[in-house]
């Protein structure tokens, strides 16, 4: 697996640490990231920065597969860090893993957001 | 065996007769209906609105097939009754089939009266009467070809309306010098020409039709001025005639129509007779009111309850035309000894005149504000004194006495015997009695039971009102069929309901009892499921921080730039030195501003949010509390001075303010909920425009309620006056704790209010003293589980700080 050789994986602490559905702010080498915990145990880890007005998305409440932001309400899939239709725009999604009950997140990996924006600057 | 029932004529009249008679005698007879058209009974009212395409024709049945057959009725369409033999009680269809009978009710209704002038058997040259008509107008209404109405009465300028809605090119040409010369007086009947001719009709009055020209179809209307109309299609409307014909040549007594007596009988006793054929003391019909009033009677005859007789009532009459008000009863003309009442405002298109005759309202015609039309028609039925009313009764009823606000008061005020249905002979006492009775909740129920609004539908909004006003916090037009999102299928009161019901007290729980389709719910469904579990279950529900609504979870305000207001209580809007000496340390401290707020507060803004427990504790040390600006609950209670430094002060509203916020701070509500006392009406506190605004007078205070100062303005309304601060507390409490347990989540007291109407909490928090009494021991209850201060809470728990620490990201190893 090339795609994880060049990622540098920070340690965002203990899987507990995070609330159910919620979310809370990790701050990086590369800026703040909403780490992001579903009902289901899923980890997801977005630019805390909505593509909006930029608002902080590990503020806001989750649930589902989205989350919505604490400013405007805009509502983003988790997945592919895609606002919700009729809103627009995106943001950008880093790799999680789960390893020995700690929870790990992908730096520096090039960001797939799978749209046509330009989250990735 | 049983008595034989034979009805001619399957419209309107009759068929209400034999529904009056299921309702009453049951089984009673056995019944046979013979109907010309191929259709069950539909409401022939509104054919005008299925001509303009407001309705379709399915939406005017009345009664199907299945409801001849589920009452054992045999129905005859598409045959005719030829002859009745008297001797033999048998009646004959023109195929031959012959039917006998113990009893005949003729409802054979009218036929419209054709202008004896040439041409009226050419193609396209029809009457306004049945739906095969309306149909055959339709199949000839294409845009911009030409149309002409003869007559313009009622029937008229309805057709007339329709095909200009179809985009026909319409002109309505009518004998006499104004427009429904029947219903409308010169100046009304002006008014109505000129919103006819604004919406693009042509009219042409005194003005008589000489011939209708064309060879196999017909091409134009010539008048006799000389003058030619071309014509694709001409709607001749000039009136109707009994139709009399099978009881004539059976040698029935007729004049005009068949004459009957006030029991409805005609000289044949096993023949009875109602509707549009009849003839009763001189008069005829043609609208639905008093037809349905003679089918009662009729129903009560044939049930053996002998007693019942129909009396002749001021007729009412309602143009049905989208955008037109237009309401006449009685003798609006006026005459010998009559006086006159009127108000005309042509810039605003409203016409009112009332005719009065010793001291006795007579006629009513109301054009362009017809709101008061039943208040009226009640006068002048009930022939009551208007003596003094007078000075008001251009104004309505809204305008009588303190009221004056809006519908609800009306509808409130109205009392049970009030014709709310004029079709159908509806009270308001009967709707009420229906909803409450048979637990109906939305009109169409109503409409079902009571058939109010269910024949020319112009009482609807009053029935509304109705079911609004007597359901209280039951009725949301919108929200019974509207889920509260789309996690579910159940609306807010039914959310509401279950959970009370099943004693549900955590939002997991809740979620699966009442089969949510998401897992976590949604943004929208979260917040106002918890604010109803805690609201219903005060101290036993779980409030589940994950699912409050992002401020509120974090105890304090976003702001643009991500930081945070910190906004602490200062009780009525007092502080003091040491208060400010804090709040001053900490600015300083953070390095920020201090912003006074609009609630008579500090508020400390742009506090990073892992510094804010660290401000809430120096803030706490000093004993100061959270100021709950984040939250939909109890906010601050403003206040002016006072008489203890005002010399306008007629009450300490300063002492009540505090003493008001240190009893209601804590408080979730549906929505955030606003206070305000004012030591005097100058009311410098501006506690109108609050959710519960105190106004002090001489004599001690006045309580206001349900209003809001922000997208919207909406001044309170006047609760009562009340001599005490014990007494405004409890009445405070009492409306809070109404406010909290029937308002829906994100609803503000105004529009609360403006749901359930002013009528309805006065009742529950005025008239009913020990339901108030009860709603503010559960106020007081819920709030001894309420008064928690979230700063303190926070500093007080061993619970690890998952919402104000950051996580600093490690190196992995």
């Amino acid at each position: 697996m090339n795609f994880f050789k060049d990622i540098a994986w920070v340690d965002a602490g203990p899987i507990e640490a995070i609330p159910a559905p919620g979310a809370r702010q990790l701050r990086t080498s590369e800026g703040n990231i909403a780490l992001v915990k579903t009902s289901s145990g899923d980890f997801h880890a977005l630019q805390d920065a909505c593509p909006h007005r930029g608002g902080p998305l590990s503020q806001g409440m989750v649930y589902g597969e989205r989350l919505q932001c604490p400013m405007h309400g805009l509502n983003i899939d988790l997945h592919s860090g895609e606002a919700v239709a009729p809103d627009q725009g995106c943001t950008r999604t880093y790799p999680v893993r789960v390893e020995k009950g700690r929870v790990f997140v992908g730096l520096s990996a090039i960001a797939e957001c799978g749209c046509a924006c330009a989250a990735a600057a | 065996m049983k008595e034989k029932l034979i009805l001619v004529g399957n419209g309107m009249a009759g068929i209400r007769a034999v529904e009056e008679l299921l309702a009453i005698a049951p089984g009673q007879y056995d019944i046979t209906v013979f109907g010309e058209e191929p259709h069950g009974n539909y409401n022939r009212i509104l054919l005008s609105h299925v001509l303009s395409g407001e309705k379709s024709f399915a939406e005017t049945l009345l009664n199907q097939r299945d409801w001849y057959a589920g009452h054992g009725i045999r129905l005859e369409t598409g045959k005719k009754i030829v002859a009745i033999n008297r001797s033999r009680r048998q009646v004959i269809a023109a195929d031959g089939s012959i039917a006998d009978y113990d009893r005949l009710i003729l409802a054979t209704g009218a036929r419209p009266i054709l202008p004896s002038v040439p041409g009226t058997h050419l193609d396209g040259v029809l009457t306004f009467r049945n739906i095969a008509e309306v149909e055959a107008m339709l199949a000839r209404a294409q845009s911009g070809r030409k149309a002409v109405v003869i007559g313009g009465g009622l029937l008229g300028l309805e057709a007339a309306w329709g095909l200009r809605h179809r985009g026909m090119d319409v002109t309505v040409i009518h004998l006499m010098d104004r427009l429904m010369e029947r219903q409308l007086d010169a100046p009304a009947a002006a008014l109505l020409r000129r919103s006819l001719e604004e919406r693009g009709l042509s009219v042409e009055t005194s003005a008589e039709c000489q011939a209708l020209t064309g060879t196999q179809q017909v091409e134009a209307v010539r008048l006799r001025d000389g003058r030619t109309l071309p014509a694709d299609l001409v709607v001749m409307a000039i009136g109707i005639r009994p139709e009399i014909e099978l009881a004539r040549q059976t040698g029935i007594a007729c004049r005009r129509g068949i004459l009957v007596n006030d029991a409805l009988q005609t000289d044949d006793p096993h023949i009875m007779a109602l509707g549009e054929c009849v003839e009763h003391n001189g008069q005829l019909y043609g609208l639905v009111a008093p037809l349905f009033k003679q089918a009662k009677v009729l129903a009560q005859q044939l049930a053996g309850r002998g007693c019942a007789r129909y009396e002749d009532q001021a007729q009412a009459t309602k143009l049905k035309i989208t955008g037109i008000d237009l309401y006449s009863a009685g003798q609006f003309e006026g005459g010998q000894d009559c006086e006159e009442l009127v108000m005309e405002d042509p810039g605003l298109g409203v016409y009112k005149k009332l005719v009065m005759k010793e001291g006795k309202l007579v006629g009513a015609l109301l054009y362009g504000d017809t709101a008061n039309e039943g208040w009226y028609y009640d006068l002048i039925r009930n022939a009551s004194d208007i003596t003094e009313l007078r000075p008001n009764l251009l104004n309505g009823h809204g305008n009588i006495g303190d009221a004056g606000h809006g519908a609800h008061v009306t509808v409130a005020n109205m009392p049970d015997d009030t014709e709310v249905c004029g079709c159908n002979g509806i009270t308001k006492g009967m709707i009420v009695q229906a909803i409450t009775g048979k637990g109906l909740f939305t009109l169409d129920e109503v409409r079902a039971h009571t058939k109010a609004s269910a024949s020319c539908g112009s009482c609807t909004g009053k029935v509304e009102q109705i079911l609004a006003f007597t359901l209280g916090g039951d009725y949301n037009p919108t929200a019974r069929e509207k889920p509260v999102c789309e996690c579910t299928s159940l609306s807010h009161a039914q959310l509401r309901k279950a959970i009370a019901d099943g004693h549900l007290t955590s939002l997991q729980e809740s979620m699966r009892a009442l089969e949510w389709k998401t897992p976590d719910g949604c943004p929208k469904c979260r917040p106002a499921l918890n604010y109803y579990l805690i609201s219903t279950w005060p101290g036993e529900a779980k409030d589940d921080p994950l699912a409050r609504a992002h401020n509120e979870r974090v105890h304090a305000n976003i702001q643009a730039d991500g930081t945070y207001s910190v906004v602490p209580r200062t009780w009525g809007g007092l502080t003091n030195a040491a208060e400010l000496r804090v709040i001053a340390d900490l600015a300083e401290q953070y390095n920020v501003p201090v912003k006074l707020t609009g609630g008579q507060r500090l508020a400390i803004p742009f506090i990073k949010k892992e510094d804010l427990p660290k401000v809430w504790g120096t803030l706490n040390e000093h004993g100061m509390l959270s100021g709950f600006a984040y939250g939909k609950a109890v906010r601050s209670v403003k206040s002016c001075v006072g008489k203890g430094l005002c010399r306008f002060g007629t009450q300490d509203s300063l002492g009540l303010g505090i003493k008001v916020e240190k009893l209601f701070w804590g408080a979730w509500t549906p929505h955030k909920f606003k206070m305000g006392v004012s030591g005097c009406p100058r009311n410098c506190a501006e506690a109108t425009i609050k959710d519960f605004g105190i106004v002090g007078v001489d004599s001690g205070w006045e309580l206001h309620v349900g209003g809001t100062c922000g997208v919207r303005v909406r001044a309170t309304d006047l609760l009562c006056k009340v001599a005490s601060d014990e007494e405004a507390i409890e009445h405070a409490a009492a409306f809070l704790q109404l406010y909290r347990l029937e308002g829906w989540y994100m609803e503000r007291s105004s529009a609360w209010i403006e749901r359930v109407g002013m009528p309805y909490v006065k009742q529950r928090i005025l008239e009913d003293e020990a339901g108030r009494k009860a709603l503010a021991e559960a106020f007081w209850e819920a709030q001894a589980h309420a008064q928690t201060d979230p700063w303190q809470a926070r500093a007080e728990s061993d619970a690890p700080d998952y919402e104000y620490a950051v996580i600093e990201a490690l190196e992995a190893a």
